[in-house]
């Protein structure tokens, strides 16, 4: 078991887009995140920038010097986001001039002409600071002025962290959606895969068709491999059956030739002993023929079940037929035929040579099995859509063997050692009413002997 | 032997600024087996603010309170260079209070109390505010005697140009320069309008008086002395002026500034979470009962401001940093006296 699910495709499938949907959930969220962080810190720097110009464009040239006045908005526009603190730091000529004298400077080498953004640590906390830098003309000389002002980011993290959660929540469903398609998906790609295995498995052991149907184009290559292996085991199985019959008939040829002659022989000679003999021989040989007439009637019967041969047929001319043909056979042995037919024809589609062949095993088994004097019952009956065959004798029952157990190919009853037998009859008949969607049973009969039931499908 | 000298030389010289800033009063409220002692450092009068320190000591029998007032710019002072030691600072002066919290002096705190604070009633986990008070005029019926009060600052302007007799020595508004509240107010009447120019370039002209507190202010309108008081507290003067008497309060309707009195909590308080304790009470349902009742001042009340269009709170955000700037400060101070002291 544990080596199937290791090698189950569908849980590879899914586990492989669950990693695939994880990834990509865990990408989005850094993706939001780093997103919204450059997005707040962009809004944050330019309300920055914007208070620090504020600053800058107050700045005059007067002849004490530099006129500083910040403008009250500057400040005030910070607040628009978040609370938080506010620094500043005002440097003329390399002097600081009010705010905070401690504010970093802006780092060496960058032009201040806008304002230039840079993160530091100052005092207990870390600061964003905006720097620019105006030339102010103070008596005809030039003097620079450097303006920085600086923001705690608690706002903006405090945003960016409302923002992770949802860009967080955002993942999780997205997993959860990608996890159900993901299921979904394996199970919709896997369903061809599903129907051809299926197709497959509910062949019966006998459907030696080729694999048709529709085939995803990657499972082609497998289907054919497959139809190829079933067609030269379907091959095989022909040669088999074909020298089997082929056999048969080379054995049934001669035996006839020296069943002739030991008859004849038989007329000639009046010596008891020899008379004996003779008489054993032709049962031997009459075994011998009806063993393979049985061979070749299954080596038929197989091979039709391939390739029937399937038209409309009337049952009840086939039962009286077969119960004509054994009259001669039951007389033999004072045995008689009781045929019950229905007043009108009943139709079946079917294969004739099949049913009749089953039909005459049936009949020969009941004969060669009930004693002298016995009574054989042929009936034909109608009953909810489906035909039955019922043949019943006074012979010796089934002395305890299962119907499943007689039909299997060269078994025979327990109590048959007297009698000379193939044990294919009842495979035969099995093999027919399977081929024909039909049920083959045989049970004790009340008062002894068998009752055989063969039921066909009224189609 | 000479390290140990300069070392005790140090600890004295540190110890020292700690009694560096100037108090106007101090008082015990003891309890009887005190645990614990609650400094409060305010620029609140402490006659004002007994009925809340009883209230809260009736909740805290084990806590005695000891209650400093001094002038806002002297809180300041005390916090920002000398480091005093106190659980809770409370000052009107919004500005510096916001300079205070702006440059790290205060200590966060969050509770029920706190957070259902209006939001321009608080800034950051650090400054809240517990009162708001219009900040108002005070006229003498009898100085306007014959002429209708005015409305307005245009209204008072034109009462000034044409009268400039009545009003010659008799106007009293605060001293920006010595007075943390009033250099607030100013700056941010300067804000608001710039009527306010006007109006000290009237004023200046008809040599008013400068004063260093309210109170003063409003025992010379009862005297007579003065016929009109600009920018004084309102809860002070409606709590000190009698009902039915000479003097009236006016809120001017083209706007009337709202003043936010605020506590932190200092950064080096020793006790924090009695500094916390007392200003949850204040933010209480019974705090702000006594606060209305007691005290006279107007708790916070966000429908009483949406009410009354007239109102504009001073906001409690950096902008008030602007002016609290030495730079800016000079020269708003300059540009004051330039309008309104004539030698």
């Amino acid at each position: 078991m544990k080596t199937y699910l290791a090698h189950s495709i569908r849980r590879r499938l899914v586990l492989q887009l669950l990693i695939v949907a994880a990834v990509l959930a865990v990408l989005l969220y850094f993706s939001i995140r780093t997103v919204a962080d450059d997005a707040v810190e962009t809004t944050q720097d330019s309300i920055l920038g914007a208070a620090t110009m504020a600053i800058a464009d107050q700045l005059r040239g007067a002849d004490e010097g530099v006129e500083i006045d910040i403008p009250y908005s500057a400040f005030s526009m910070l607040s628009s986001i978040s609370q938080d603190r506010v620094f500043y730091r005002i440097v003329v000529g390399g002097e600081t001039i009010t705010g905070y004298p401690d504010l970093p400077d802006p780092p060496q080498g960058t032009s201040l002409l806008s304002p230039v953004y840079f993160s530091s640590p100052f005092r207990d906390t870390d600061v964003r600071i905006a720097a620019v830098e105006r030339a102010v003309l103070v008596e005809r000389s030039s003097v620079p002025v450097l303006v920085m002002v600086a923001q705690t980011r608690q706002g903006q993290a405090a945003i960016v962290a409302s923002m992770a959660n949802r860009a967080a929540a955002l993942g999780l469903g997205f997993f959860a959606v990608a996890a159900i398609l993901s299921l979904l998906t394996a199970s919709s790609v896997l369903k061809p895969l599903h129907r051809l295995a299926g197709s497959v498995g509910r062949r019966g052991p006998q459907d030696l068709r080729p694999v048709t149907g529709s085939t995803p184009a990657e499972l082609v290559p497998f289907v054919l491999s497959l139809n190829g292996f079933i067609s030269r085991l379907r091959a095989a199985l022909t040669r088999t059956e074909t020298f089997i019959a082929e056999a048969a008939h080379h054995i049934r040829t001669p035996l006839s030739t020296v069943r002739a002659q030991a008859e004849i022989a038989l007329r000639q000679t009046d010596d008891a002993e020899t008379r004996a003999t003779l008489h054993k021989m032709i049962r031997a040989v009459e075994d011998s023929a009806r063993s393979a007439s049985q061979l070749l009637d299954h080596a038929t019967v197989v091979y039709r079940t391939d390739q029937r041969d399937d038209a409309r047929i009337d049952l009840r001319t086939l039962v009286q037929d077969v119960a004509r043909m054994s009259d001669p056979t039951a007389d033999l042995r004072d045995i008689t035929l009781d045929v019950t037919v229905p007043d009108i024809a009943v139709e079946i589609q079917g294969d004739r040579l099949l049913i009749e062949s089953a039909l005459r095993n049936l009949v020969d088994n009941s004969i060669k099995y009930t004693l002298a004097d016995g009574l054989i019952g042929i009936a034909l009956t109608v009953e909810s859509g489906r035909a039955d065959i019922i043949v019943t004798d006074t012979g010796r029952g089934l002395s305890g063997a299962t119907a499943k157990e007689l039909t299997e190919r060269f078994r025979r009853g327990a109590n048959v050692a007297d009698v000379v037998g193939s044990g294919l009859g009842l495979t035969i008949v099995a093999e027919v009413a399977a081929a024909h969607d039909g049920a083959f049973t045989l049970a004790d009969r009340k008062g002894g002997g068998a009752c055989a039931r063969l039921s066909l499908p009224l189609r | 032997m000479r390290p140990i000298i300069t070392a005790v030389a140090l600890i004295c010289a540190s110890i020292w600024p700690a009694q560096a800033f100037e108090i106007e009063e101090e008082h015990q409220f003891p309890a009887p087996n005190a645990s614990a002692e609650l400094r409060i450092l305010s620029t609140t009068d402490t006659i004002t603010f007994t009925p809340l320190i009883e209230g809260f000591q009736k909740n805290h029998p084990d806590l005695a309170v000891r209650y400093t007032v001094a002038s806002s710019q002297e809180v300041f002072r005390a916090i920002y260079d000398d480091s005093a030691q106190f659980d809770l600072v409370i000052s009107s002066a919004m500005d510096l209070q916001m300079k205070l919290a702006n440059d790290g002096f205060a200590a966060s705190h969050s509770s029920d109390a706190v957070e259902a604070l209006p939001v321009w009633a608080f800034w950051r986990d650090q400054l809240f505010a517990f009162a708001q008070e219009p900040v108002v005029m005070i006229a003498s019926q009898a100085a306007f005697k014959g002429l209708t009060l005015p409305r307005t600052r245009q209204d008072l302007i034109r009462i000034l140009r044409d009268n400039p007799e009545r009003f010659r020595a008799r106007i009293g508004t605060y001293d920006p320069q010595q007075s943390g509240a009033g250099y607030l107010f100013a700056t941010q009447d300067s804000r608001q309008s710039d009527t306010f120019w006007r109006l000290a370039e009237v004023m200046g002209a008809l040599s008013p008086r400068l004063y260093a507190s309210t109170g003063a202010m409003i025992g010379d309108v009862q005297s007579g002395k003065l016929a009109l008081a600009y920018n004084v507290l309102g809860s002070y003067a409606t709590a000190r002026l009698p009902a039915g008497g000479d003097g009236v309060v006016v809120e001017l309707e083209d706007f009337t500034l709202t003043l936010l009195r605020t506590g932190l909590i200092p950064r080096n308080a020793t006790r924090p979470d009695l500094g916390g304790a007392f200003l949850d009470f204040l933010l209480s349902d019974e705090g702000r009962r006594l606060i209305r009742d007691k005290a006279g001042l107007p708790p916070i009340d966000e429908a009483a401001l949406a009410a009354g269009q007239h109102l504009r709170p001073i906001r409690l955000d950096p902008g008030l940093l602007v002016f609290v700037d030495p730079l800016k400060r000079r020269r708003f101070l300059n540009e004051w006296s330039a309008a309104l002291i004539h030698p």
